[in-house]
């Protein structure tokens, strides 16, 4: 069996070298792009994000991140957000009263955290729930995570038919959404490729599932 | 707090070396700085950062591998400091594999070079690093009694420590980096007053920096007010491991991964 491919979304974000290094590490092989027809061909697609959220978007928008998302989600195929990559999912973000609409996902208004110190910077635990395939094997592991604005509410209704989402959430100053895996679009707020043996681990489970 | 104080091994870096003495009896190459963070990465390190001590344009080139090699295989955050000038530098450092970049002289001689680095890349991959002094009898008093330096505590600057701390974060800075050039080297112990007034006036987190000697050293640090205690040299010459930072910590009731 060959190993699962996967496109770590190339957008000009941040330090995508160490998130396409874990991806390795967990099994894929990975190609760095942002080539449609390639963003379109992988088992799985990452994407990175780190900066304001706004200037996330605007990049994503430059190579067409939106769609090329939404197509592959269309078409059930796996996507995994990481970071502001997680954030940009919901409606919106506010980030120093700047209003962002994001590629709406999923509802929710990604905000400031209520927190005596922020960023959020550093290893913190999360309460997974049960049914998470992310999170197997990895109960009272910790993560790290480096942000200030976070979804306080989760609000998507679970629909009859299909299997309800899995929300992880974490605290700093107040509860937050860690994680979501619903269908094949899957995002974490903290960072796994910087979480060391734990975050490899959740990229090897998100690989196999591939 | 949810979030567990780290504990930062810091190298210091020139021409792609190691410079302070390494005494590691289980590394084939003592001065190989991704070799000596690959290591800590299996203490249990909570990040690394690399300080580039020379920063020449020659050795940009090597810290530039350096911090590639690195983030190949060491899976925790990675701040590079020394020699950050441009915004376009933090751009350079971020592409080849650093989560968070330290900045401290440039940022003296010109403090728009942190709206500029928060604006671009966001305050958390920003680090105000501050190499502080007391001030004494000798030197020109500040109003909070600490004074900024440069070159290594070489050079006094005219700005109270404090006073450029806050500045730094209303700017933009999303992390303190705190060093304290009296305790660095003494190994008696972090400058808990520094460490105190810093976190007093900060909503960022801060990293105490400088005395760490023994084990039980690091408490007071995160007792004071830190968030992340960073040490050198007794992690170089073998004296302790992260492993033993932590147990310590624990065993004073503080919680590490």
């Amino acid at each position: 069996m060959t190993a699962p491919s996967v496109v770590v979304l190339d957008y000009g974000s941040g330090n995508v070298h160490s998130a396409a290094k874990a991806l390795e590490r967990a099994g894929a092989r990975v190609e760095l792009t942002a080539d449609r027809a390639a963003v379109q061909a992988a088992d799985g697609l990452l994407v990175p994000g780190v900066g304001a959220f706004a200037a996330v978007m605007a990049a994503l928008e430059s190579v067409r991140g939106g769609e090329l998302i939404e197509r592959r989600l269309a078409g059930g195929r796996p996507v995994l957000g990481i970071c502001v990559g997680m954030q940009v999912m919901f409606e919106r973000g506010v980030e120093r009263g700047v209003d962002t609409e994001g590629l709406g996902e999923w509802p929710g208004v990604v905000e400031r955290l209520a927190a005596p110190v922020l960023p959020h910077m550093g290893w913190n635990r999360v309460e997974a729930p049960p049914e998470s395939r992310l999170f197997a094997g990895l109960e009272g592991e910790r993560f790290y995570f480096v942000h200030s604005y976070g979804v306080r509410d989760w609000s998507l209704d679970p629909h009859p038919r299909m299997t309800p989402p899995a929300v992880t959430w974490a605290e700093h100053g107040e509860r937050f959404v860690a994680a979501v895996e619903n269908g094949p679009l899957a995002a974490t707020q903290f960072h796994p490729e910087k979480s060391g043996a734990a975050g490899i681990r959740l990229l090897e489970n998100w690989v196999a599932g591939l | 707090m949810s979030v567990l104080t780290r504990v930062i091994p810091c190298l210091d870096v020139a021409a792609g070396r190691v410079v302070k003495g390494v005494n590691f009896l289980d590394l084939r190459d003592q001065g190989d700085p991704v070799e000596l963070a690959r290591a800590y990465f299996e203490q249990g390190a909570d990040e690394i950062t690399f300080l580039d001590v020379t920063a020449t344009v020659e050795d940009r080139a090597t810290m530039y591998e350096t911090v590639t090699a690195t983030a190949e295989q060491v899976f925790i955050p990675l701040t590079v400091g020394g020699g950050v000038r441009s915004a376009d530098d933090v751009a350079r450092l971020l592409a080849v594999g650093a989560d968070k970049v330290g900045v401290n002289s440039a940022a003296i001689a010109r403090p728009a070079l942190l709206d500029e680095i928060a604006d671009r890349f966001g305050a958390q991959v920003l680090v105000l690093s501050l190499d502080v002094k007391r001030t004494g009898p000798d030197r020109a008093p500040t109003p909070s009694g600490f004074v900024v330096t440069t070159h290594g505590g070489r050079t006094e600057t005219d700005l109270d420590a404090l006073a450029w701390a806050r500045e730094a974060v209303e700017r933009g800075a999303g992390e303190l980096l705190v060093n304290s050039i009296d305790a660095d080297g003494t190994k008696a112990g972090f400058d808990l007053e520094l460490t105190a007034a810093v976190r007093e006036l900060s909503a960022v987190p801060v990293i105490a920096s400088g005395g760490a000697g023994a084990a039980g050293d690091f408490a007071p640090a995160v007792r004071a007010g830190a968030d992340a205690v960073l040490a050198a040299s007794v992690f170089h010459s073998g004296q302790l491991t992260v492993g033993d930072v932590k147990d310590a910590l624990r065993a004073d009731g503080i919680e590490v991964r």
